[in-house]
């Protein structure tokens, strides 16, 4: 039934169908907003929808119950960690945050500007690594950094993205906006070519998304792990023939922004899953 | 001697690369353009449809089918939807006009997303491995437009 609707839907409004277009993602009982009016600052969008939108029936299936959510491996390896001692003045995250939970409402907020620099959830854990636990900073789009935030994200699942874009962070969003209209590689493409004016669209097997970021860190069915922001920009880049900036450098981080405040009213889904 | 010369030419694309430039094929930069279109055949070699088409199914190589749909092709799932459905293309454009698109469309259609696919410099942040290089070679630009003029039923 939900087939004939979504061929019988595409019959009539063309490109602009795709499947699942009239669903709507429940986990837990809570509704998480994967459609919303876009914000002013994205103005070439009317509506903004969360990547769910644009998967197979089967994938998004996944999403709503996290007993079936592949990401939720790598949450409980997180929560262990949590609490596990690390670095030289013997503390884990738990000696200074007695509960995860107490990092509810910050994911919708991030990335933040402080000081003219981007400042993203790996900053701030590595932040707290190196700096009061005299540990290893983790890679960026490490097993044990994705885990780790995606573990935080979560707390803050259902609350609807409000990225602030203008005083201190307004230089920054601007070096993001031109970098996501700038055509690079030697497809010679911009974020913009595929994932705002053809959004909707297939390319070849894969649907095209508005590629927001609301559900990173995401679980790729193709590469069965979770997948950071900048991870993701760089198999984008690579895909474009594109030499990829660098992952955690100035570049990506200004990318996170801009595209993080696109997304401003979809719900955080942390940790999303993705074909 | 056509057979003779694809054959070397096919030797040839094994040892350079498929995307190297031949001698005698007109460089990507001296592709000269009247109102997007390109009169003369870049090789001087006619195109061979049947390569053409193989090009232009290609992940590797044209990939065209990713964005453009074409019932010539029904057996292939996953036909794109970014670009025009090029059933019937011939009877819409000409051949020079094709070439031209082929080559560097924006030329024609400015702010399109389709790539040039016979451009070798002028890139940003492109790749190593794909610098001075183009996305086809001349050889299969000609073998894809004969094949694209095949296509004359809507």
């Amino acid at each position: 039934m939900r087939t004939l609707l979504a061929i019988s839907l595409s019959a009539l409004v063309g490109s602009l169908a795709w499947a699942g277009e009239d669903s709507s993602l429940v986990i837990d009982g809570e509704e998480i907003k994967i459609r919303a009016t876009a914000p002013a600052h994205a103005d070439a969008l009317d509506e903004v929808y969360s990547g769910w939108v644009f998967r197979t029936d089967e994938t998004q299936a996944l999403q709503m119950d996290d007993f079936e959510n592949p990401a939720f491996v790598f949450v409980d390896q997180a929560i262990d960690m949590f609490s596990k001692v690390d670095g030289t003045e013997g503390k884990s995250c738990a000696s200074c945050h007695d509960d995860v939970a107490e990092f509810a409402g910050l994911r919708p907020t991030m990335p933040r500007v402080v000081d003219g620099e981007v400042v993203t959830m790996e900053d701030m854990v590595n932040g707290c690594r190196t700096k009061r636990m005299g540990a290893e900073p983790w890679k960026w789009s490490s097993a044990s950094m994705t885990a780790m935030t995606a573990l935080i994200g979560l707390q803050s699942r259902g609350t609807e993205i409000n990225v602030k874009i203008d005083g201190d962070a307004a230089a920054q969003w601007e070096a993001g906006k031109e970098l996501y209209y700038t055509r690079v590689g030697q497809l010679d493409m911009s974020c913009a070519n595929c994932h705002e004016d053809n959004y909707g669209n297939m390319i070849r097997a894969d649907h095209l998304s508005q590629g927001q970021i609301n559900g990173f860190p995401t679980y790729r069915l193709k590469n069965t792990k979770l997948n950071s922001v900048h991870g993701r920009f760089k198999g984008c880049m690579e895909n474009i023939r594109a030499t990829p900036f660098k992952e955690g450098g100035e570049e990506f981080k200004a990318l996170e922004l801009y595209l993080a405040s696109r997304g401003n009213g979809l719900s955080v889904e942390t940790p999303s899953v993705r074909n | 001697m056509r057979i003779l010369r694809r054959a070397c030419f096919g030797a040839l694309t094994l040892i350079l690369g498929a995307s190297t430039t031949l001698a005698a094929d007109i460089a990507p930069g001296d592709v000269v353009f009247t109102d997007g279109a390109v009169t003369a055949s870049l090789t001087g070699v006619q195109g061979d449809a049947a390569n053409g088409r193989k090009v232009f199914m290609n992940r590797k190589l044209g990939n065209c089918l990713a964005c453009h749909a074409n019932s010539d092709m029904n057996d292939q799932s996953f036909h794109g939807e970014v670009g025009p459905v090029l059933d019937g293309v011939a009877s819409r454009w000409s051949e020079v006009e094709l070439r031209g698109i082929l080559v560097n469309s924006k030329m024609m259609f400015e702010g399109t997303i389709m790539p040039a696919f016979y451009r070798d410099a002028g890139f940003t942040r492109n790749l190593k491995s794909f610098e001075g290089k183009t996305i086809m070679s001349a050889q299969q630009i000609e073998d894809v437009l004969a094949y694209l003029l095949t296509l004359n039923e809507e």
